[in-house]
């Protein structure tokens, strides 16, 4: 029997170790990856020609990055490695992919997807000006670039990475002008029970902010944002600063040229959308995911899901549920799996779900910001979508769900498929018609998955 | 559009099931005329057909003896915000036919000869001439045909506009409504949804497209029919350029392309092959390889059409019948049984003429439309009768 | 116009040149296209329905709000394209060849 053809999406953390398990079974999976070179987004190399060393770039995880890189490296020879492609679309059993405009349809047995994730964004007034990116973006904009999105950012938002950021430039020698949290300290407390179980990441964590406090940056807890404030002179329209309420509910202002946000991250899953795998409401997240087991098999035959595309849990367990996806793949297969390593993994992986409830638990998503969001708000900044609009159709034009509110004010239509605007704009519906959030659905994932070049071609008809 | 109180049970003068833009417009224009009128629908108001289709508003190209069906449907889009009370972003911008090959264009001029009768005035262009009126065209157009008056509409907006206009004005119009039995007793029809309520009336009308094939068959007229899915897809938006529709003209069925822009930028395109369409799950399948079929056609007739990105893609749930035409009109065996289904994917501009022209036959039983090519009866076998 | 970003390291590459709406920008070799023009100017495009300035949000290709064109009219995402010498780029949509 031929070898079974096996895909791979992603190659980060959680599509670098499928892979690598997939080979070391003898097998020769196709990798197809968006980026120019491999690493994902956490470990994103630099360019080429760049000389920083790994510490600097990673710092605390520094060794897994190097390890994932040179794993990687080593399993060139026995994979079909496809950088710079694009998975945007499946046609009964074949996964459509694009690459410099050409496209090609793979058939498959298999597929692991590692998709990774997004910062999960909480619209304010203001967040489309020039100057504010995603945190995410601040990161990659120092880590792949050795930039900085400005020389007196402001960082907003909630989770790991809000700190994790500004200490990233701290230590590059842009100092932030604040830390703007929206978790209180009280909050973040009920989640130490959960955080506690990797004493290692919340130990750094907490020196992240002792660094930051030593040096003056303000941390400032349990905030609401107010807007990003413009400053505007002719054709120049940039970011001034922050208005944002403390806790105790009084306005404040925090000046910078830059303001990087995120609320902890939000899962890719359009690609096991398109493959119609069932998708269950999570009400730690407060996000629709795709329902795996706890080997990341899904409810469709030979698709599996790893690492933050199955749900937010990080590098490290994204590591350990790549390789697990690709033992359970094998196995469906009818490959010879060793039961231990499965165990071993599964056992990994256990600590890390703790560790994920006691992220979103001390540092949630704040929804309730969505209801009070001005009129005038744009939600979706593909398309220019304000809150307003949403509100108009969850009212007068009665849409019950977040799909009839796209189809009827285009909230999510645009080109980035909601995956900025999604999560909020359902927010902002729920509150207005007063209903639970799971009821007001999850906007559909619709191929192509990324925008595709009308110049495509390849396929003979 | 949830009623503030659901009723379980009503009687009306008429009863619609399925809100599609034909139910919705029905319900409206019934409305108009005086009935009392139950709208119900399965789940939400314009979901499938009405609401994914490619929002053509076409006359030029139709079978003929529609046209005066299409004529007077025309009438109403150019009236429609006063009328219901909403904009559907109707644009009366034209629709241009383009052939590129000889055969093509000799089927244009006989038809824009063909339709004058009947109140239908194109344009044909030939050649240069087709690229001097339409800059946006390929330089190796043979022929354009150009109905000025036709144009196009945003499909998402328009039934569910119909149907709160239906609601403003009188109707009960029940989206979730899924009807599970429909009887007849010596007066009235009984219809039962899955929720329990139960509905009365004299007069009944099906128009639950794609679905209505089979409540057709339990009144015992059943007919070829195959649910087919069009396959649409969305570009980014780009300046606003491309006023008319433009259509391939072509008698080859993956060359059958066709687009428009919106005036906020996307441009919006369809055609080709078909795709399969599974009614228990409602689900209608868009195959992506289609979407790739499909770029070098609209490149063909919109070359700057390659510089653009494809950014959605969808696919509707259509109802075919073996020639190509509606089922329209009463039943050929139940009196006061109407069906207004089957548009074999281009309904949306006749929407609201079939609208006004099932309300004329609901009040009064009559209409001044020619709707003999579209009866029901047409399907009946000898040995049926 | 001072640009939004800050070059904080990796200053020793070799320098190249690319044209943006008709004006020189000097960057290095192993820029992107959105790094190019946030070191020189403090946006990309122009929002097309409130005509605002926009300059990219998430810089992993996944909120499509950091397009540019090359003059010939090819789109490109400037947050994963790499400049290379001699590269001609506009921050509006080139107008059709046959308008």
């Amino acid at each position: 029997m031929d070898k079974p053809v096996v895909i791979v999406v992603g190659a980060g953390p959680a599509g670098t170790r499928a892979a690598q398990t997939l080979a070391q079974a003898g097998l020769r999976p196709v990798v197809l990856d968006e980026n120019r070179l491999q690493g994902g987004q956490i470990y994103r190399r630099q360019p080429e020609n760049f000389s920083r060393p790994a510490s600097k770039l990673y710092g605390a995880s520094a060794r897994s990055a190097t390890a994932l890189h040179t794993a990687f490296e080593a399993l060139l020879p026995h994979i079909d490695y496809r950088p710079e492609t694009l998975a945007w679309g499946i046609s009964s059993n074949q996964l459509l992919t694009e690459h410099h405009q050409h496209v090609e349809t793979l058939p498959f047995d298999a597929m692991i997807i590692a998709a990774g994730a997004t910062d999960r964004i909480m619209p304010c007034p203001g967040w489309t000006l020039p100057g504010v990116f995603t945190l995410g973006g601040a990161q990659i904009a120092l880590k792949a670039q050795a930039c900085t999105i400005g020389a007196a950012p402001i960082f907003m938002g909630t989770g790991p990475l809000l700190y994790l950021v500004a200490w990233q430039y701290l230590r590059a020698g842009v100092k932030p002008r604040a830390v703007l949290d929206t978790s209180s300290f009280k909050t973040r407390m009920k989640g130490l029970s959960g955080l506690r179980h990797r004493p290692a990441i919340l130990a750094q964590g907490i020196r992240y902010m002792a660094d930051l406090l030593r040096t003056g940056v303000p941390l400032h807890a349990g905030i609401t944002p107010v807007r990003v404030e413009k400053q505007e002179n002719d054709t120049d329209l940039r970011v001034r600063g922050v208005t944002w309420r403390t806790a105790r509910g009084q306005l404040r202002h925090t000046e910078g040229d830059a303001v990087g946000i995120g609320y902890g991250l939000r899962s890719e899953t359009q690609l096991a959308d398109l493959l119609k795998c069932d998708f269950a409401f999570d009400a730690l997240s407060r996000q629709w995911l795709p329902v795996t087991d706890e080997d990341g098999a899904t409810s469709q035959k030979g698709i599996y899901l790893a690492g933050d595309g199955a749900g937010i849990r990080g590098a490290d367990a994204a590591e350990s549920a790549g390789e697990l996806a690709a033992l359970r793949c094998l196995a469906d297969l009818g490959r010879p799996v060793a039961q231990k390593e499965v165990e071993c993994l599964r056992d990994a992986l256990k600590p890390m779900n703790a560790f994920r409830h006691g992220l979103e638990t001390g540092f949630p998503w704040p929804w309730k910001n969505a209801a009070d969001l001005p009129d005038e708000t744009v939600i979706c900044r593909c398309e220019n979508v304000t809150a307003g609009d949403i509100r108009r159709a969850a009212g007068p034009l009665d849409a019950p769900e977040v799909n009839r509110a796209k189809a009827f004010v285009r909230v999510g239509m645009g080109r980035c498929q909601g995956r900025m605007c999604g999560l909020a704009g359902t927010e902002i519906l729920a509150a207005a018609r007063n209903i639970p959030i799971e009821e007001a659905g999850r906007i559909r994932s619709a191929a192509p998955v990324k925008p595709l070049p009308a110049k495509i071609r390849g396929i003979m008809t | 559009m949830s009623q503030p109180v659901t009723p379980t049970t009503a009687r009306a003068d008429v009863i619609i099931v399925g809100g599609g833009l034909m139910g919705a417009a029905t319900a409206f224009f019934s409305r108009q005329r005086g009935l009392s009128v139950i709208l119900l629908e399965r789940d939400l108001v314009g979901q499938y057909a009405s609401g994914t289709n490619f929002g053509n508003v076409r006359r030029q190209g139709r079978f003929l003896p529609q046209l005066p069906l299409a004529n007077r449907s025309r009438v109403i889009w150019g009236r429609l915000p006063e009328l219901i009370g909403e904009d559907v972003e109707f644009l009366p911008s034209g629709h241009v036919r383009v052939a590129f090959k000889q055969q093509d264009s000799a089927r244009l001029e006989q038809y824009a000869q063909d339709c004058k009768p009947y109140g239908l005035e194109l344009e044909l262009y030939s050649g240069r001439k087709a690229v001097e009126r339409f800059p946006m065209l390929s330089p190796d157009v043979d022929c354009a045909s150009f109905s000025p008056l036709d144009g196009h509409a945003n499909p998402r907006l328009a039934a569910p506009a119909f149907g709160r206009a239906a609601r403003r004005a009188g109707a009960t119009v029940l989206e979730g409504a899924e009807v599970t039995n429909i009887t007849r007793t010596s007066e009235d029809f009984v219809v039962e949804t899955a929720k329990s309520q139960r509905f009365t009336a004299p007069l009944l009308q099906i128009s639950s497209g794609a679905w209505a094939q089979k409540m057709a068959a339990a009144f015992g007229e059943n007919l070829p029919f195959t649910p087919k899915a069009p396959q649409m897809g969305v570009t980014e938006p780009v300046p606003y350029r491309i006023q008319p529709v433009i259509g391939y003209a072509s008698w080859v069925e993956e060359e059958g392309v066709y687009l428009r822009q919106v005036k906020r930028g996307n441009i919006i395109f369809g055609g080709g092959q078909r795709g399969t369409v599974d009614l228990v799950a409602k689900r209608a399948r868009l195959d992506p390889l289609n979407t790739v079929r499909q770029m070098p056609h609209l490149e063909r007739i919109l070359p700057d059409f390659a510089r653009l990105r494809v950014i959605r893609t969808w696919a509707g749930i259509e109802g075919y019948t073996e020639d190509d035409l509606p089922v329209m009109g009463p039943s050929a065996r139940i009196p006061g049984l109407y069906y207004a289904f089957g548009f074999c994917g281009h309904g949306f501009q006749l929407g609201p003429g079939v609208g006004a022209t099932m309300a004329d036959l609901l009040a009064t039983g009559q209409t001044e439309i020619p709707l003999a090519p579209f009866s029901i009866a047409r399907f009946a076998q000898p040995s049926a009768q | 116009m001072k640009g939004l970003f800050r070059r904080v390291a990796e200053a020793e590459r070799p320098h190249i040149t690319i044209t943006v709406d008709g004006q020189p920008v000097t960057t290095l070799e192993g820029d992107t296209l959105l790094t190019a023009l946030l070191l020189a100017g403090s946006q990309l495009r122009l929002n097309e329905f409130d005509q605002k300035p926009r300059a990219g949000f998430c810089l992993m290709g996944a909120c499509q709000d950091c397009r540019v064109w090359t003059e010939n009219g090819d789109e490109l995402r400037a947050c994963s394209t790499p400049v290379s010498s001699g590269m001609r780029i506009v921050t509006a949509e080139v107008p059709w060849t046959s308008q």
